[in-house]
């Protein structure tokens, strides 16, 4: 059985949905952190395994500016858990809600 | 037929850790799994002939982010989980919920977007004077999409700087 | 005679000159010399003025000063008038007539004024020369006045000045009370005046004095229907009764003896009283033309004059017997214009100006030497220490009282020979009043001078003078407590040379006017008759020569006997006066026992000012009271209504605006609240709430395109 697009599509939906669930249900936001990550790994799949169908290189260029764009984003979201782990002593989002009304 | 064998299996490995990621009591486990999804994707990536982006993979997630997760985890030690208050049930009864109604959307739509491709896709084959992945990926990049990557260049720095900022106790 | 207008404009400078400065400044010989320099020229000018109006052709001259109220389109029975009021002086023979007795009376009685005045503290006495002053410069602009405007200011300047003299010594109450009284009895009035007025310039569209008599000359004479100017004439009468002291509004003359004595001499004796008759003298055409109100003037001056000297006969206060003399004599004066005897009347007026203040002046240097004391029955035997006040006193009193050969004689015997031309009643009413004056006049003269001296005791001792009265009234007239009395002594050279100036004037004065029938003897006419006759007509008119006719008609044998008697009459009261107080003091009291209650309703004066107290006065503050009830109740009422009408208004509309208004605003406010609460409800804070949100949205925006799509 030929593997298609279509399965690494598939595969990359039931990995985003993973960490779709994973950003929503979890509340450690280091967790939800990783889960983002995941989001991300699964676009990039979608995006390498459709550039290999179509035999175009510009989908794994955009997989290099999605990879520097997630370590940025993982960077400094990290650095603003530490930032406010060190004000709360917690890193409960349910806790982040100093912005509310 | 290797090929088949060897997505499923990473398939199954991709998914069951990313689904241990997310469901781990203790945040290193996560990390852990984290870092095996990375590396399974990775495999991926090498079947897929993506070399470059395989290495890029490996040494940038599973490398840099996941060590730099395995930092804060161990930073930010915490005596008790965050979630403990919660119910796992209920909390498992509303991600198993939303994971159905996110398949059912994400299904209609490659439904969808299959039925399309069949007579859209084109297969635009860019000229490139190199060969192999990683040559013409560095072609791409310091040709078409120079700017894009310098940006990305000071879009690093920019983080790395904001990232700093931040994790410093006192400038 | 351009240099008129000076006449009352210098002691009005003397009044400025002591009331700004002196009063604060000036020493006493300092303020005499200025109000009796500004009298003396007043005096001089005067004079002058009058020299030259007789030699002058035209007599009559009017100065323009200034314009005071420029022309304004006033009401008048013709149309639109022009109301026009120049700062004017008239100078004709009957004003010349009165700056000459008001500047030389006035002048006269400044300079008594200074040695009479000397008690006083250095303020009172400055002040008391700024009145005198201020009351001679309005006197002069009454006398001088071209308009019944200027007229007016005059006529109110004097009657504020009487106001403020009669009260002069304002710490006395019956002196500030006096003052109110003549003040507020003078107000009735003014109002009669000034409604004259405001009728004269509406009937005649002018105030001028000639234009109005020009003018009324030519109206018919009201001899058989009350018309606009018998109206007018009664109005100005009123003003006249007023100012001049008749009944019913002489009341305030009496009490007005409350002021010092020189004060009682110029104003309210020789010229401020006397301004009414010189009004009515003014105005002679319109009065001729008024025969109506002629006679009422007539019976009304004859009236007073009888009551006010039955008053005099029993009076014992030396001021208030020359008070009531005043008014009787004013009431002559009065009956003699009522008659139509313009002549006689100012002819009187200028002698009896002679001879009451000489007899004023005289009582006030008894009183003086008495240390003001003024009870006639404790004085007598003066004659002893004050030979010189006696002797003008003496002749003043010959004179009032009609003896012939002085002044009194001749004016009172014209008056009376006119009014038995008009009517023989009126002229037995005023010969018994000539007997009565000739009676208190020497009554009075006989209780002060002569017989056995009944005040009291004098000397070093403190005793002699410890009396009660007047050691009250010592300190009330703020003579120093040191001063200690040396007994009844000749008042000062500055008292008595006046006193014996009037004294001249008084024995000689009624030869300017010498009757025809004496005149015809010695070959002179009446002069001053004639020299007043242009002010009493219009120059067009010859109605004065009716006057003259009637007087004409008159038979020398007639004249002769009218005169004769009224002489006899005037000696039978001399003589009985003699007999009563001279030769048997006793028999007057007993007279007055046989007698007690006419004695007692005369002394009383008729219970005239209890009458007034009761009906007037009651009324007025009865009504006053009433008016203040109603004020309070219904005025104030309606006020308070209207305010409790307010605050019920507006606390209606306050609970609507609480309820409703408010309500509503509160309504939409709680809406938003209750619905923000909804939606708030949303807002949690918490990222993962939002982040489902946006996946919904995410699934609603795709499941949306999808079945687009493939329905599409």
């Amino acid at each position: 059985m030929e593997i298609t697009p279509a399965h690494y599509t598939v595969l990359s939906a039931a990995l985003f949905t993973i960490g779709v669930i994973g950003v929503l249900v979890r509340r450690n936001i280091i967790i939800i952190f990783m889960a983002i990550e995941l989001m991300l790994n699964a676009v990039n799949i979608n995006l390498v395994a459709h550039a290999q169908q179509v035999e175009n290189l510009v989908g794994q260029v955009f997989v290099v500016f999605v990879i520097a764009v997630a370590a940025a984003e993982a960077a400094v979201g990290l650095g603003i858990i530490l930032a406010f782990y060190r004000n709360k002593e917690t890193v409960n989002i349910d806790e982040m809600n100093v912005m509310r009304w | 037929m290797a090929e088949t064998i060897v997505f499923y299996t990473l398939s199954v490995l991709i998914l069951g850790l990313a689904i241990l990621v997310v469901t781990a009591k203790n945040a290193v486990h996560s990390v852990v799994a984290l870092v095996m999804t990375f590396l399974c994707v990775a495999a991926l990536y090498v079947v897929l002939e993506a070399e470059f982006l395989a290495v890029i993979q490996i040494l940038v997630y599973a490398g840099g982010i996941v060590v730099l997760y395995l930092f804060v985890v161990m930073l930010v030690n915490l005596g008790r989980s965050p979630e403990e208050h919660q119910d796992p049930r209920r909390l498992s009864v509303f991600g198993l919920g939303l994971a159905g109604a996110m398949l059912l959307e994400v299904a209609g739509i490659v439904v969808y977007s299959y039925n399309r491709s069949a007579s859209t896709v084109t297969a635009p084959a860019a000229a490139s004077p190199v060969q192999g992945n990683t040559q013409e990926l560095g072609w791409l990049l310091y040709t078409d999409y120079l700017i894009p990557f310098e940006l990305a260049s000071v879009l690093l720095l920019v983080a790395m700087v904001g990232a700093i900022v931040l994790a410093k106790r006192d400038l | 005679m351009d240099l008129i207008w000076l006449i009352p404009v210098l002691p009005g400078i003397g009044a400025a000159l002591n009331g700004l400065l002196g009063i604060r400044y000036f020493s006493k010989p300092v303020a005499a010399a200025i109000a009796c320099a500004t009298m003396g020229g007043a005096l001089l000018l005067s004079i002058f003025a009058f020299a030259q109006l007789l030699g002058a052709e035209h007599r009559e001259h009017v100065v323009t000063l200034a314009h005071w109220i420029p022309p304004i389109p006033l009401q008048t029975v013709d149309g639109l008038g022009a109301f026009e009021a120049p700062w004017a002086f008239r100078l004709d023979p009957l004003s010349g007539m009165m700056i000459l007795i008001v500047s030389g009376i006035g002048f006269l009685i400044h300079l008594y004024s200074s040695s009479y005045m000397d008690h006083e503290p250095r303020g009172g006495y400055v002040r008391f020369f700024c009145y005198l002053n201020l009351f001679c410069f309005f006197m002069l602009t009454l006398v001088l006045g071209s308009t019944f405007l200027v007229m007016f200011v005059g006529w109110e300047g004097v009657g504020l000045c009487s106001y403020l003299l009669i009260g002069f010594w304002y710490h006395k109450k019956s002196a500030a009370d006096a003052g109110k009284k003549a003040f507020v009895v003078n107000r009735v009035g003014d109002f009669g005046f000034v409604l004259g007025v405001f009728l004269i310039f509406f009937t005649f569209g002018t105030i001028d004095f000639r234009e109005v008599a020009e003018a009324a000359s030519q109206m018919p004479v009201e001899s058989a229907a009350f018309g606009v100017l018998s109206t007018i004439c009664l109005l100005l009468f009123v003003g006249a009764v007023g100012k001049s002291a008749q009944i019913p509004l002489y009341v305030w003359l009496p009490d007005a003896m409350e002021g010092p004595t020189p004060v009682s001499a110029l104003i309210h004796a020789a010229t401020m009283v006397t301004a009414g008759v010189y009004m009515v003298g003014r105005n002679a055409v319109l009065f001729s033309h008024a025969p109506m109100v002629m006679t009422i003037v007539a019976v009304v001056g004859g009236v007073t004059a009888l009551m006010a000297a039955t008053i005099g006969l029993v009076q014992t206060d030396i001021k208030k017997v020359l008070a009531y003399s005043t008014v009787s004599q004013l009431g002559y004066m009065f009956l003699a214009t009522g008659v139509g005897a313009f002549g006689a009347g100012a002819f009187h007026l200028m002698t009896h100006a002679f001879f009451k203040a000489l007899l004023f002046l005289g009582s006030g240097s008894v009183i003086h030497a008495m240390n003001d004391e003024q009870d006639m029955q404790k004085m007598g035997n003066m004659k002893l220490y004050m030979p010189t006040t006696f002797i003008t006193m003496f002749v003043g009193a010959l004179a009032i009282a009609g003896v012939p050969g002085l002044s009194g004689f001749f004016s009172k015997d014209e008056i009376l020979a006119k009014t038995f031309v008009a009517s023989p009643w009126l002229w037995g009413l005023a010969v018994v009043t000539a007997g009565m004056t000739a009676f208190y006049m020497f009554r009075l003269i006989f209780m002060t001078f002569f017989g056995e001296y009944r005040g009291p005791k004098w000397g070093g001792d403190a005793e002699g003078q410890a009396d009660g009265d007047h050691a009250a009234a010592a300190d009330d007239h703020g003579h120093d407590g040191a001063h200690v009395w040396h007994g009844p002594h000749e008042s000062p050279k500055l008292m008595t040379v006046p006193l014996m100036i009037l004294a001249v004037g008084a024995a000689v004065a009624g030869y300017v006017g010498i009757p025809p029938i004496i005149g015809d003897f010695v070959g002179v006419g009446n002069a001053i008759e004639h020299f007043l006759e242009p002010s009493f007509v219009a120059e067009s008119a010859a109605l004065a020569e009716e006057g003259e006719h009637a007087v004409a008609h008159l038979s020398h044998v007639v004249e002769f006997g009218l005169m004769a008697f009224s002489v006899l009459i005037a000696g039978l009261g001399i003589a009985l006066a003699y007999h009563l107080y001279v030769r048997r003091p006793k028999r007057a009291v007993e007279l007055a026992e046989n007698w007690a209650g006419a004695h007692r309703v005369l002394t009383n004066k008729y219970y005239v000012d209890e009458a007034y107290n009761s009906t007037v006065i009651k009324g007025t503050m009865g009504s006053a009271r009433g008016l203040w009830a109603v004020d309070r109740n219904v005025v104030d009422g309606a006020v308070n209504g209207a305010g409790w009408l307010t605050r019920a208004l507006s606390w209606v509309s306050h609970v609507l605006d609480k309820y409703v208004v408010d309500g509503l605003v509160n309504l939409a406010a709680w809406i938003c609240a209750e619905g923000s609460y909804i939606f708030r409800r949303g807002q949690t804070g918490l990222i993962q709430n939002y982040a489902v949100a946006t996946l919904f949205g995410v699934f609603a925006c795709a499941t949306a395109f999808l079945v687009v799509r493939f329905m599409g």
